[in-house]
């Protein structure tokens, strides 16, 4: 009984760093049709900004990583992504090759072996069963979910967001600046990747491929959740983290992502277009 | 279709190949490439490069070099199947790497039990395994593990593909899927290690049906069945393009919704074509196992499949024999440049991946069409 329970900070933990991955997809697929590979790299970015910032303070590095990830991918879109809007496949295959590339680099600069950033004093230990470093993830994502709800639903910005996300035509035509809206989009969702790469050095070791190990489960939050939902993100990576850890605790950890997947296709049996959705008479 | 709103996963018209490249196959109108596809000039291109695969290749290239080849080929025909599901079908599939693995692992059991002579293989004995393993005994019997190799992959795309397809999941949702299924595939063979061989896969390998594997003979006649191989799919994928049910498969591609309108059901089209680029991965994996000597979970996880797409897109995903040659690129500047600039190479694949999705989404066969059209222009 003790081990169920004790799967369940893990569980809702991982749940949170996919929730904080998947965020920027969902709303980068949701309004621009871009399905963003090198959204792992930004991870990556994330946690080598912490690594860097050791000495200043780990609070320090939480927004110093959302701004450097956050540049990221607005030099992504600005110099690539936004040419391929409307085309997500190839959006794919392009951004797939950037990814590549950022790998590559982090290997240059960092070298090829794993780094280990270490955690701040004030994480270290628990109460009971919640480790202090896992509370802490859970809540530094509840927290990035209420500043992006927030942000979306009371700001003149976050309207906007909303507007192009809903129909990209009408918004702009009504006059807002739709590339504007495009940029901010990217750049939070970025930012958030790189917010979940700090998150992850208290759980993990920092590698260049860091990225790609929560890139496939966080684009299946996005299948389950539904294009560009907030709630949708949520439940969905709760679920998903909640699934691998307890998984991986009654078969093994190979069968784990097995069972994941095999889940996520018996579910959308059940809703296709993934948990919540916008109804529409559009074809697609 | 009034109205059109612009949402994620439908096919804008930007995305669309013009239906006047090599795309169209049978259906396209008189022009340069449709003469250059025509039956007469067809055939004289295909003779060319089946004497030059099958005869000059083994002839002049050493055995290394052959040997290379021969892999490159056993790809090629992996790109060929992507060809098919992704250029003509608009099926972007990232997992056709679990395919590949299927049918090479169906082979590779059957190797390892064969060399074993009643014996477990010998990697069982080292993780401990006392007895064979219930999965493994029927592929001791090569006509059973031959059968798997086609019939594992096509059956679990058929199933794959009547799920999600029936469903209506299509476009960038799919591409996820099939890339989920690879990474999920990739856990569960290194993990259950006295099954599997885990990280290390399958290999050593020395009998193939009665040839020492590792004999240079041996070696060009697997060099020739693979190219034969090569040949015969590439030849029946192109008959299949310029069927009827061809055209079907590119009016799927081009507007799904409308030819559901018109009474077919695309998911069985669909399905069908997926499960068709399956055995031929599946194929192609059961010949890679003896022309390399190894099968493993590196060699079909979400990066092998996806660098298979990569060089499809190079070599021109509209036609199948830019997908061919894409394949056969790709793996010679592989090479090439790991040999030469092994750290530059992740940038240069990178690059050119960029390079080419920006300025040539038709890639090399686009390039040529191109070439072909301005010199008739100029005539």
């Amino acid at each position: 009984m003790e081990g169920v329970l004790n799967q369940l900070p893990i569980g809702l933990s991982i749940g949170a760093v996919l929730l904080l991955v998947a965020l920027g997809l969902t709303f980068t697929f949701g309004q621009m049709g871009v399905v963003n590979m090198a959204h792992g790299e930004f991870i990556m970015a994330g946690a080598y900004t912490a690594y860097l910032l050791q000495g200043v303070g780990f609070l320090v590095a939480l927004p110093a990583a959302f701004v450097v990830a956050g540049l990221m991918g607005l030099i992504l879109e600005r110099t690539l992504v936004r040419r391929f809007y409307g085309r997500p496949l190839d959006t794919l295959l392009l951004t797939w090759g950037v990814s590549l590339m950022l790998q590559q680099l982090a290997r240059d600069l960092f070298g090829a072996p794993n780094v280990q950033v270490a955690s701040p004093e004030w994480l270290r230990g628990g109460i009971g069963i919640l480790p202090y470093n896992r509370l802490f993830i859970m809540a530094l994502a509840a927290a990035s979910v209420l500043a992006i709800w927030a942000y979306m639903n009371r700001t003149g910005q976050g309207r906007r967001m909303r507007a192009v996300m809903q129909n990209r035509r009408l918004a702009a035509t009504s006059g807002i600046d739709t590339g504007r809206v495009d940029q901010r989009t990217f750049f939070i969702g970025s930012g958030l990747a790189g917010v979940a790469g700090v998150a992850l050095t208290l759980i993990g070791p920092v590698g260049p491929t860091l990225g790609t190990y929560y890139i496939v489960d966080a684009f299946l939050v996005v299948v389950a959740g539904g294009l560009g939902q907030l709630r949708g993100a949520v439940l969905a990576a709760t679920g998903l983290g909640l699934l691998n850890s307890y998984a991986e605790f009654w078969s093994d950890a190979s069968l784990a992502k097995v069972v994941v997947f095999a889940a996520i296709i018996g579910f959308l049996q059940v809703r296709p277009q993934g948990l919540f959705f916008v109804r529409s008479r559009a074809l697609t | 279709m009034t109205a059109p709103v612009e949402r994620a996963g439908t096919t804008t018209p930007a995305e669309r190949p013009e239906t006047t490249a090599l795309a169209k196959g049978g259906a396209a109108p008189d022009g340069p490439v449709r003469r250059w596809q025509g039956s007469a000039g067809f055939a004289a291109v295909f003779t060319a490069v089946a004497v030059l695969a099958l005869v000059a290749a083994p002839l002049l290239l050493e055995p290394f070099r052959l040997g290379l080849l021969a892999k490159y080929l056993c790809y090629a025909i992996v790109a060929l199947g992507i060809g098919l599901a992704w250029g003509q079908g608009g099926m972007l599939t990232l997992g056709q790497g679990v395919f590949f693995g299927l049918g090479g692992y169906a082979m590779g059991m059957y190797l390892k039990l064969n060399d074993a002579g009643g014996d477990l293989p010998d990697f069982m004995v080292w993780s401990g395994v006392e007895e064979l393993p219930a999965l493994w005994k029927p592929f001791g019997n090569p006509v059973f593990a031959l059968a798997m190799v086609v019939v594992l992959p096509v059956g679990v795309a058929l199933l794959l593909g009547t799920l999600v397809f029936r469903q209506r999941v299509r476009g960038a949702y799919f591409a996820i899927l099939t890339q989920a299924l690879a990474a999920a595939l990739v856990i569960l063979l290194v993990g259950q290690q006295g099954l599997t061989g885990g990280t290390n896969g399958l290999t050593n390998f020395f009998d193939f049906f009665g040839h020492d594997v590792a004999a240079e003979e041996t070696q060009r006649g697997l060099y020739l069945i693979v190219a034969a191989v090569l040949g015969v799919l590439y030849l029946g994928a192109r008959q299949l393009v310029r069927s009827r049910f061809g055209r079907l498969l590119l009016a799927v591609r081009d507007g799904e919704e409308r030819v559901r309108f018109l009474g077919y059901d695309p998911a069985v089209v669909k399905t069908l074509t997926f499960a068709i680029s399956a055995g031929m991965a599946g194929i192609a994996g059961a010949l890679f196992v003896p022309v390399v000597g190894i099968i493993s979970p590196a060699l079909l996880g979400v990066v092998p499949s996806i660098e298979l797409v990569v060089a499809v897109a190079v070599g021109g995903r509209f036609a199948l024999a830019g997908a061919v040659l894409g394949a056969v690129v790709m793996g010679y500047a592989r090479t090439y440049f790991s040999e030469e600039l092994p750290d530059a190479w992740l940038y240069l694949q990178g690059a050119l991946f960029v390079l080419v999705m920006t300025l040539a989404p038709k890639g090399l066969a686009g390039l040529a069409a191109g070439l072909v059209r301005r010199r008739e222009a100029r005539a």
